[in-house]
């Protein structure tokens, strides 16, 4: 599966430069950001590993792009997104996220099924190896 | 009205009285921070006096009849009439004043829109005095808001449950609106979510009609969003619409659509203030967002001499708690002026809206973190209006593109595609501070040089617009021009 996840993943992958760009938006915006990694692409996965704590009271995008190569180097074959996130009274929630990294071979989503009454599925998706096909991208 | 020979009387002679003359118009009065504020905009008949026309709309919005009654005197009265405290000539519209009333709180039930609107919308409007009347806008102070439960979720938690942020979401609506069978119908929300859209919808008139019944669209509509959020690894939806013709009926089909797992369900506002209440509670209760379809709205807020505004609707349907309100497009085929419609946008989401007689919005509301319902801009929109869209309504919205996306020539799915490619790339000009107004075009055409989807989007409708006169300007100030 090529997973769509985060704000651009229908964009070819972003390079380092343009993911600065969108770094230093979230500084300017006064949004702290962080790095998540995880090599679990369901979409009810929500906690994805914090690469460190948010950064906060950066003014620039540097100190971002080194902790992102640090975690890519670390784990190259996971799924690594950036986070900016807005403290805002009212907000208090992320503001942007994308991916900059997802591993060469991806896992797949696969949907099950099993019977309910009525002619009603009961559907659940769960993660699982990749199958070697890729359907999108 | 046998006014003038009147006004000499005791206020408490039996017999009609002028409605100024009975404490309905008071100049002086100073509002209260929790008073219920409007304004009319009053067409008084010929001959009625603009001052006179405004004390009988508080009259009759309030405590009134034509005539005395003694009974008031076993009431505290003044405590429970409404007052008209200012009058003004309607700029450039000869005959049409602004009344601004005020109401006590104690006029209305706690949490009742129904009740509300009893009293602000109730007998006025037919009133013979008044060759038109229109409720321009209220103020509903924070004592009142916060007897209403509000969005069953909100903007924030809506982001948080789909896990999707710092862009607007995409939706389509299903075509044709009606006809399609069960199965068919399924095919186009699988096909439009797998390209790339967040969430498909119902169409407001589709709710349990012989050629599709409800129990098997939601069955098939399932299966489609099911299939989608496989191949993607994203969360989808599809409006369900709900709507029926009892409440009986209206949480059966909703029960249903909880069981399957849809992670939204839809009403229409025909069904009435009261029954969009207590879909509100039941969504809240049971996590499933709740998708309102202005169905019928254009009845009374479009014409600017009669009816009501839609910010007030707006306003109402806050309260109410529903998570979307469609609330215009401005650059699609639906009415909607930019600066009016900014102050939609502006009441729906905004925690505190100042007052902004630019975007017709008379009154400072504080919602006091009641949080914000996402407005839909739906409505004969496409991929080549993104960068415009994105500049006008900012990232809190849905984008709605029915017939943009399946009647795109490559095939459903291409059509979703393209909306998705275009958004992601104005969203990425925009964070990287390029002017989208300016340069919009050009990023729209770079995207499309690696997506053929979009490229075909952009050759069948690049040049499509719907360039009218609006009816609902706001006539505070001169419109600024879009």
């Amino acid at each position: 599966m090529y997973l769509r996840h985060g704000a651009f993943s229908y964009l070819p992958d972003l390079t380092d430069d343009e993911i600065a760009l969108q770094v230093r938006h979230a500084l300017d915006n006064g949004w702290p950001v962080s790095i998540e990694h995880t090599d679990d692409p369901h979409p009810r996965n929500v906690y994805w590993e914090m690469w460190g704590l948010p950064l906060f009271d950066l003014v620039e995008p540097d100190g971002v792009m080194v902790e992102i190569n640090a975690c890519r180097s670390t784990f190259p074959n996971h799924y690594v997104r950036v986070l900016a996130y807005d403290a805002r009274l009212g907000r208090q929630t992320t503001a942007l996220s994308f991916l900059v990294q997802r591993p060469a071979v991806e896992p797949d989503v696969e949907l099950t099924r099993a019977e309910g009454g009525g002619r009603a599925q009961v559907y659940g998706v769960r993660t699982v190896a990749p199958s070697g096909e890729h359907s999108g991208g | 009205m046998a006014v003038a020979e009147k006004e000499e009387q005791n206020r408490w002679d039996p017999g009609v009285h002028s409605y100024a003359s009975m404490g309905y118009y008071d100049a002086d009065y100073v509002p209260k921070d929790t008073d219920v504020l409007a304004v009319f905009r009053v067409t008084p008949q010929k001959g009625v006096d603009p001052i006179e026309a405004a004390a009988a709309v508080a009259g009759e919005s309030s405590t009134a009849t034509w005539t005395v009654v003694w009974t008031d005197r076993l009431t505290a009265n003044t405590h429970y009439q409404a007052k008209a405290y200012r009058v003004e000539d309607v700029p450039g519209r000869p005959g049409e004043y602004f009344a601004y009333i005020a109401y006590d709180i104690d006029l209305f039930e706690e949490g009742s829109i129904a009740n509300l609107t009893s009293s602000i919308i109730g007998n006025v409007f037919g009133f013979k005095p008044l060759t038109a009347l229109r409720l321009e806008d209220m103020r509903i102070p924070v004592a009142y808001v916060k007897t209403f439960q509000g969005p069953a979720h909100g903007i924030v938690m809506e982001r948080e449950h789909l896990n999707k942020y710092g862009r607007p979401l995409l939706g389509a609506t299903i075509k044709p609106k009606l006809g399609l069978s069960a199965r068919n119908y399924g095919r186009v929300v699988y096909e439009a979510c797998r390209g790339g859209l967040d969430f498909t919808k119902d169409d407001e008139n589709i709710n349990s009609q012989p050629f599709m019944r409800w129990r098997d669209r939601f069955l098939y509509c399932m299966e489609g969003v099911n299939r989608a959020m496989a191949e993607t690894g994203e969360i989808k939806g599809h409006y369900l619409n709900v709507t029926a013709g009892s409440m009986e009926e209206m949480y059966e089909r909703a029960e249903l659509a909880k069981e399957l797992g849809s992670v939204v369900v839809m009403i229409d506002l025909t069904i009435g203030y009261t029954a969009m209440q207590s879909m509100a509670t039941w969504a809240r209760r049971n996590g499933v967002l709740l998708h309102l379809h202005r169905a019928g709205h254009s009845t009374y807020t479009r014409q600017k001499t009669h009816g009501v505004s839609f910010r007030v609707i707006s306003k109402w349907c806050r309260l109410i708690g529903v998570d979307h309100i469609h609330a215009g497009t401005v650059i699609g085929k639906l009415e909607g002026d930019p600066a009016t419609t900014r102050g939609f946008y502006d009441t729906l989401r905004e925690d505190h809206v100042p007052a902004n007689p630019a975007n017709g919005i008379f009154f400072d509301q504080d919602w006091a973190s009641m949080p914000g319902v996402m407005p839909v801009a739906s409505g004969g929109i496409h991929a080549g209006q993104m960068h415009q869209l994105l500049d006008l309504f900012g990232d809190d919205v849905v984008l709605q593109f029915g017939g943009g996306t399946i009647g795109h020539p490559m095939g459903i799915a291409a059509g979703a595609e393209a909306n998705r490619v275009a958004l992601e790339a104005v969203v990425k000009a925009r964070n990287e501070g390029r002017d989208l107004l300016r340069e919009g075009p050009d990023v729209l055409r770079r995207a499309a040089e690696r997506c053929r989807p979009l490229e075909a989007a952009l050759a069948t409708w690049g040049d499509v617009t719907f360039e009218y006169t609006s009816t609902d300007a706001p006539d505070a100030v001169p419109t600024p021009s879009y």
